[in-house]
């Protein structure tokens, strides 16, 4: 376990280096401050005065605290670059890089992208994505079932991705882990395959609750399937009454203009967070970015 | 197995907290975990012992303090009770659900000497 910055594991690397911590560990972004107060009840169980008499310690600290600071530096750092960052979750073989792939041939015109790559092993993913000729860094997290804040902090400082760009991160394949952990993304999307079950929603409720935006992959086999797209609306819905729902096919294509759309708008909105932040007016959501963006 | 991150964060908060507390030995660390947090208490069990050796707080037992889950029911206007995510509303059998508590994940406190 390295020790120097408290990452969780000496088995991830990104872009086949192994994250040990010989560099300075400046990622031009501040991490946030620790406001934890700790306050010494003193002795709680004393039965004798002195030396050695057992005493409470208050602590009241979020056990995600570290992730979610990093995770916010992450955002502050988006913010003042106006990125939008998407954070892509899903079961293995939803079809994600996929996805990817076909997002990307139809708005490297319009939009700079580029790519945070997530999986326990091999640089396959992020291979087929610089195939498209964009930037792709690969991270490998070992035995690790879940991206956090950190390795994505190090994955954007080697991918130097330009102002008013937009950042994927393909997460790792994993419908339960990486709900917990803030990456600094601006929304969770994600991808359910109409080969799964309509009841995914209900079986790994916490991934749906946290993601903004549900795209219903593989519908071009719909006809083939006793899958039913509508109860799995339902379903998403009942977990989560404000996510919103795209049908799409990212083999065939279908559907993938409103996914544009929606990726777009949402850049747009990135790009006038950094307008405003830069102006020192706030980017509007309930974050400290433009005091950030300010200093 | 998230868990293992989990139980990493809370040894690094508990080293942190016992250095600043002045504890030379953690004896139990409390948490409190909503209903909704998605984590496996038993799983967070297993992988605390393991992280926790050759720590300030090898052996320490871990207590957890479940909290309960709660959601805003939009045909009730209010908040209900609630055991997981996709339950219907216990009042009217709704199924407009919004979690709105119950996915706390914390350290409460440390006893030691």
């Amino acid at each position: 376990m390295c020790t120097t910055c408290g990452c969780g594991t000496d088995q991830v690397t990104i872009d086949g280096k192994t994250h040990s911590h010989g560099h300075d560990h400046d990622h031009g972004h501040e991490h946030g401050h620790d406001h934890s107060h700790h306050h010494d009840h003193g002795p709680a169980h004393s039965h004798a005065a002195g030396v050695g008499a057992e005493r409470a310690v208050a602590v009241e600290r979020d056990i995600l605290a570290k992730n979610d600071e990093e995770a916010n530096a992450n955002r502050r750092f988006f913010t003042a670059k106006g990125i939008l960052a998407l954070n892509l979750v899903s079961s293995p073989g939803s079809g994600k890089t996929t996805l990817l792939v076909e997002t990307i041939k139809r708005l490297s015109g319009d939009l700079p992208l580029a790519v945070v790559e997530g999986d326990q092993q091999t640089s396959n993913d992020a291979d087929r994505i610089r195939a498209t000729g964009t930037k792709a860094v690969q991270v490998n997290t070992g035995k690790g079932c879940h991206l956090d804040a950190h390795m994505v902090g190090h994955a954007v400082e080697a991918l130097a991705p330009p102002q008013d760009s937009v950042v994927m991160i393909e997460n790792v394949g994993n419908l339960v882990c990486p709900a917990a952990f803030d990456l600094g993304e601006a929304h969770k999307v994600v991808v359910l395959s109409t080969t799964e079950g309509e009841d995914k929603p209900l079986k790994y409720p916490d991934m749906f609750a946290a993601a903004d935006l549900m795209l219903l992959n593989k519908c071009d086999l719909l006809p083939h399937l006793a899958f039913d797209a509508d109860l799995c609306e339902a379903n998403a819905r009942r977990i989560n009454p404000s996510i919103q729902v795209l049908r799409v096919s990212a083999l065939k294509g279908e559907g993938l203009g409103a996914w544009l759309d929606w990726v777009r708008s949402a850049a747009r909105e990135a790009r006038g967070r950094r307008i405003r932040s830069s102006a020192g007016m706030g980017c509007g959501a309930a974050c400290t970015c433009a005091e950030t963006a300010k200093a | 197995m998230h868990e293992m991150s989990i139980a990493e964060s809370v040894l690094g908060i508990v080293e942190e907290s016992a250095r600043r507390g002045g504890l030379s030995r953690v004896r139990e660390v409390r948490l409190e975990i909503g209903r909704l947090a998605a984590v496996e208490t038993e799983a967070l069990r297993f992988c605390f012992d393991a992280v926790v050796r050759g720590s300030v707080a090898e052996g320490a037992a871990l207590a957890i303090d479940e909290l309960p889950g709660t959601a805003w029911c939009f045909g009730c206007s209010r908040t209900v009770p609630v055991e997981a995510r996709g339950d219907l509303c216990p009042r009217c059998g709704g199924s407009q659900l919004q979690v709105n508590g119950g996915t706390e994940m914390r350290v409460k406190d440390l006893l030691g000497t």
